[in-house]
């Protein structure tokens, strides 16, 4: 493993740094879900994964929206579309601690000179009906990731228990890199032969989405979108378990779990039109949780949710 | 004797829950180790942010053997009864003793339960108190099912005496007891072997790790005014911020950094909670200008650069938060001085005050209906206060309140001043919602006064429209509070309202709007082009809420007694914590009029102290008597005897006296009541005190002669009449 020492000079050192930290502590590196969604717990790798009894280490990034948060690439800090890098290892081993600190180390935070400190922070997810004990990680005083216990997602209790890292990767390497405005970071080395910041790569389309999200996206189709993803996951998780083609027992969780995505994307997604209410902003919450719960009870029954093979198959 | 040290050492334990934590692994393992027989001489617990520990000292080294002398049955009992007997003792027929007694042989069991070592039983009592340990939220980890509030990772467990010192076996789920700890996470992270308290905590002080709260927390608070005073500078004083940073550290290093000259214009409020609910620095205060100017935030360890990185990221951190700060107050700013709180006020409309009461605007109108009507009570400008009112929630729609909701009421006065409106305005607006706790100041300006009382009353009035009031321990808006709010205004600033009064018209003028505000939302429906289902929703709602308050109105009458004597009984607890006994209050409080807050304790008062001289406890012995035999009587006789009393008829001159007492009393007393001199009034009942007691000295009331009787009961009806003038004293004790 070629691990550079000292600081890393941008983003995505950072991001390589950690995949190789990762990876050489034994996790799956996997690659991004390929849908949009608002965290990266939401990756199947993390929110089934850490549903049922067998073990599970996976690493990856995952592009998140959050159109709320949309400046138009003009605040230092806050963009719609970010990284967050996700670790989560089940069961927890006794020395998650120890890992994640190391793993800072391997970006570069000389632990000699910073004070790292864990401070109560207790996760909730409302949409995925989850939850679970930890802390945000605080770095001088910023908070560079969340560090939780996962006790329960899609309203089933965790049989063992995952420990779940994420980093929120832009404010992580803005600090590293000492880097005051998100845009003005180095996206690759400095001295490529073509430096690009992450102005350069993400400014335009921050952008662009800011006035879409907030402006353009057309309301009666998305709520339209929202109510076809949440029938459309009713029905997959409605057939028969026994797929009558191939005579196997398949159980969709997953394309189900797809369904529940879209939907809670595209409340997100009217969230920041504006077109929700206080009021209706419960029910609609609740109508993704309710999916994300059918999911998790479809996929204990899978073979990766720990359901043993039937001797009759 | 020997020492116990128990230490449980884990990952981050919050800050909020250490010293909790400390006392219950104290209370649960004393009291375990007692009730099996283990006394000690003392202990302590301390926690830091991976520890809890006890040390118990001066223990016994075993349980005291108990012997315990049993009666069974007769000796040739049937063996059922013999064998039930065994079972119970634990042996066997042979160890049973036969013993001749009065009535015969009877079998005894001698059952010792020999002394146990207490190793054996801190092992029993420490893993039932981990087990079932109280904690606030606790979780599970890894594959195990122990719960702990974080994953549990060594217990620390050793005896020690003059010969040395012992680890404690045990085992729970894994964990194995030792005698080793470790440091300071970063600073000295190897393992320490220890013997004892003594021994451990020298060590973990030279492993970079404060075992005591209290220690840190002392430590913490020197460091920093010595840092604040060499600059001269005071720190802004805050005890539960001192708590909870001591929580978050083992080894505290206290750093002092500068806030950037650009937010030193933010009101220091604003940068004091900014700091402290994201950052947890404590602010410096420049004692010249009264302006926060520099922060202090606590690190967990000690560095080479003496602590410059960490300054310079938490620094960097602040920086980016009072930006946002700014960026907040300097939209708000240009809000109002550009358009006043009209913006904002009108956003209201679509904020929720509560599903059945409708929106925080609707709230607003009522609450300026009513200020404006109290005003005159108050003293205060009646458009000024309408004004106030108006304005007193704009703040809420402003960014900075949105961003820091503490911050309510306050911001509304900066941005008052700032939009030019009258000082009394701005002044509403922070202080219409005090008094928050019964030591809470309390506004004193008029348009405060009048705002405040409008914003409680409206609430109460409202929840209790729609039979939202409290029950037992829920109390979830506050209403105890409102009702207390609103006491504390009555009576601290000697206002005389009329609560029933106020009631009513809080009621209709909830009604009014609510009809105002159904209209206005139908034509806001109608106007969006809204479909018939929304139409129809809108119109529902309001419908509903109109029907409620409707149903309130139609008991009117009742709801607002009903709410007349919760206030009664709040009453009664703001007055007790006074000293003033509940049947004084009650006495009181059946009078008329009882709902003017202010006249009612002012005849409490005079009641309480009257009842503590002579006179007055003689006086109200007297007229219980009168009353007693009084209430007899006209039971027995089946007529009320309040009337007719004659002189002339007076055989006795104790009774002559008594007739003349009461006239000049009496003459005495209506006027005082009248002016409200209740201690004018209470001394005129003092002069009874001595008539009352010759007359029943000398005279039979229920004489044979039965023109005699009658005189007398009606004369006792005089005391009656006149010295309930004051207060109803049947309701008195004693």
């Amino acid at each position: 493993m070629t691990q550079t020492n000292g600081a890393p000079r941008s983003f995505q050192e950072i991001i390589l740094r950690l995949q190789n930290y990762w990876a050489a502590k034994g996790c799956a590196v996997m690659q991004p879900y390929d849908m949009e969604v608002g965290a990266g717990t939401f990756h199947p790798a993390t929110t089934l994964r850490s549903l049922g009894s067998k073990a599970w280490a996976a690493a990856y990034v995952q592009p998140s929206r959050r159109p709320t948060d949309g400046r138009y690439g003009e605040n230092p800090n806050r963009l719609q579309h970010y990284y967050q890098y996700q670790v989560l290892i089940k069961p927890s081993p006794p020395n998650l601690q120890e890992l994640y600190l190391g793993s800072l180390e391997a970006i570069g935070v000389d632990m000699a000179l910073h004070d790292i400190r864990f401070v109560e922070d207790d996760w909730e997810s409302p949409t995925l009906g989850a939850w679970g004990l930890g802390w945000e990680v605080w770095c001088d005083g910023m908070e560079v990731s969340q560090f939780t216990y996962f006790q329960q997602v899609g309203g089933h209790d965790c049989h063992p228990v995952s420990g779940e890292l994420t980093y929120g990767l832009e404010r992580l390497a803005m600090y590293v890199l000492g880097v005051d405005h998100v845009m003005d970071m180095p996206f690759n080395d400095p001295d490529a032969l073509i430096p690009l910041t992450y102005g350069d790569v993400f400014k335009q389309t921050e952008e662009e989405y800011a006035r879409w999200n907030f402006d353009v996206a057309n309301t009666e189709v998305l709520l339209r979108h929202f109510e076809e993803a949440e029938a459309e996951c009713a029905a997959i998780l409605a057939q028969e378990h026994q797929d009558p083609k191939t005579g196997k027992r398949i159980i969709m969780a997953h394309p189900a779990y797809d369904q529940c995505i879209k939907a809670s994307h595209i409340f997100n997604l009217l969230d920041a039109r504006g077109v929700i209410s206080v009021t209706e902003r419960q029910a609609y919450i609740g109508r993704v949780r309710a999916l994300a719960k059918q999911c998790a009870d479809a996929f204990v029954l899978t073979e990766a949710g720990g359901h043993a093979a039937d001797s009759a198959a | 004797m020997p020492d116990l040290l128990i230490e449980l050492f884990s990952e981050e334990i919050p800050a909020r829950m250490q010293a909790r934590a400390a006392e219950d692994l104290k209370k649960r393992v004393t009291d375990g180790l007692v009730e099996a027989g283990l006394t000690y001489a003392g202990a302590a617990a301390l926690s830091t942010p991976r520890r809890l520990t006890l040390a118990v000292d001066g223990l016994l080294a075993e349980s005291p053997t108990i012997r315990e002398e049993r009666k069974g049955p007769k000796v040739g009992a049937p063996d059922k009864a013999i064998e039930g007997f065994l079972r119970g003792a634990g042996l066997t027929r042979d160890q049973l003793e036969e013993r001749d007694t009065p009535k015969g042989a009877v079998y005894f069991a001698m059952i010792e339960r020999p002394g146990r070592p207490a190793a054996e039983i801190i092992a029993e009592v420490l893993e039932a108190t981990i087990r079932n340990f109280p904690w606030p939220k606790s979780m599970r980890w890894g594959a195990g099912s122990l719960r702990w509030v974080r994953p549990l990772h060594s217990i620390l467990c050793i005896l020690s005496d003059e010969a040395g010192a012992s680890i404690v076996d045990m085992d729970i789920e894994g964990i194995k007891s030792g005698n080793t700890t470790r440091g300071h996470r970063f600073m000295a992270p190897d393992e320490i072997t220890v013997t004892g308290f003594d021994d451990y905590s020298a060590k973990l002080k030279r492993a970079y790790v404060v075992l005591d709260a209290r220690e840190r927390a002392e430590a913490i608070w020197q460091e920093a005014t010595n840092q604040a005073f060499a600059n001269g500078l005071d720190v802004v004083e805050d005890k539960g911020l001192l708590a909870e940073v001591a929580g978050l550290v083992e080894w505290p290093v206290v750093l002092m950094g500068a806030i950037g000259e650009e937010f030193l214009e933010l009101p220091p409020e604003v940068l004091q909670t900014s700091m402290k609910e994201h950052q947890k620095f404590f602010s410096v205060r420049n004692p010249k200008t009264g302006r926060i100017e520099r922060f202090i935030t606590v690190a967990n360890r000690e560095t080479a650069d003496n602590g410059a990185t960490i300054l310079a990221g938490n620094q960097k951190v602040l920086s980016a938060r009072l930006a946002d700060a700014k960026f907040f107050w300097e939209n708000d700013l240009r809000t109002v001085r550009e358009q006043g709180f009209e913006p904002w006020v009108e956003k209201l409309e679509s904020v929720t005050f509560h599903a059945q009461l409708g929106s925080v605007g609707g709230q607003v109108n009522r609450i300026a209906a009513l200020a404006q009507a109290l005003a005159s009570k108050v003293d205060a400008d009646p458009a000024l206060a309408l004004m106030a009112a108006q304005a007193c929630k704009g703040d809420l729609c402003s960014e900075m309140v949105f961003e820091f909701p503490e911050l309510q009421g306050l911001m509304g006065r900066y941005y008052a001043d700032a939009a030019e409106l009258p000082a009394e305005i701005g002044k509403a607006s922070e202080e219409h919602y005090s008094p928050l706790g019964p030591s809470d100041d309390v506004p004193s300006e008029p348009v405060s006064v009048a705002v405040a009382l409008a914003e409680k009353l409206d609430k109460l009035t409202g929840f209790w429209a729609i039979d939202e009031k409290p029950t037992g321990s829920k109390d979830p808006y506050a209403l105890r509070r409102a009702a207390l709010g609103v006491i504390r205004l009555v009576l601290e600033n000697d206002l005389r309202l009329n609560l029933k009064e106020s009631f009513e018209a809080a009621l209709q003028t909830l009604l009014k709007l609510a009809e105002w505000q159904g209209a206005l939302l139908e034509a806001k429906a109608a106007e969006k082009g809204a479909t018939g289902e929304e139409l129809e929703a809108a119109k529902k709602r309001v419908h509903d809420m109109a029907h409620q308050v409707e149903a309130a109105i139609a008991v009117t009458a009742s709801a607002s007694s009903d709410l007349l004597s919760f206030f009664h009984d709040r009453l009664k607890v703001f007055l007790r914590d006074q000293g003033i006994r509940h049947d004084v209050i009650d006495a009181c409080i059946a009078m008329d009029g009882s709902d003017d807050l202010t006249l009612l304790v002012k005849r409490a008062r005079a009641l309480e102290d009257f009842l503590k001289t002579g006179d007055g406890e003689n006086l109200l012995q007297g007229f219980k008597r009168a009353s007693n035999i009084l209430s007899q009587a006209e039971e027995k006789d089946g007529v009320e005897y309040s009337f007719g009393a004659d002189r002339k008829f007076a055989e006795d001159d104790s009774e002559k006296a008594l007739f003349d007492a009461l006239a000049a009393g009496g003459d005495a007393i209506s006027p005082a009541i009248e002016a409200e001199d209740f201690a004018a009034a209470m001394r005129g009942m003092a002069a009874l005190r001595a008539p009352i007691d010759a007359f029943f000295e000398a005279v039979q009331v229920n004489a044979e002669n039965e023109i005699v009787r009658r005189n007398r009961l009606n004369l006792l009806s005089q005391i009656r009449q006149v010295c309930g003038q004051v207060a109803d004293l049947t309701k008195v004790e004693g």
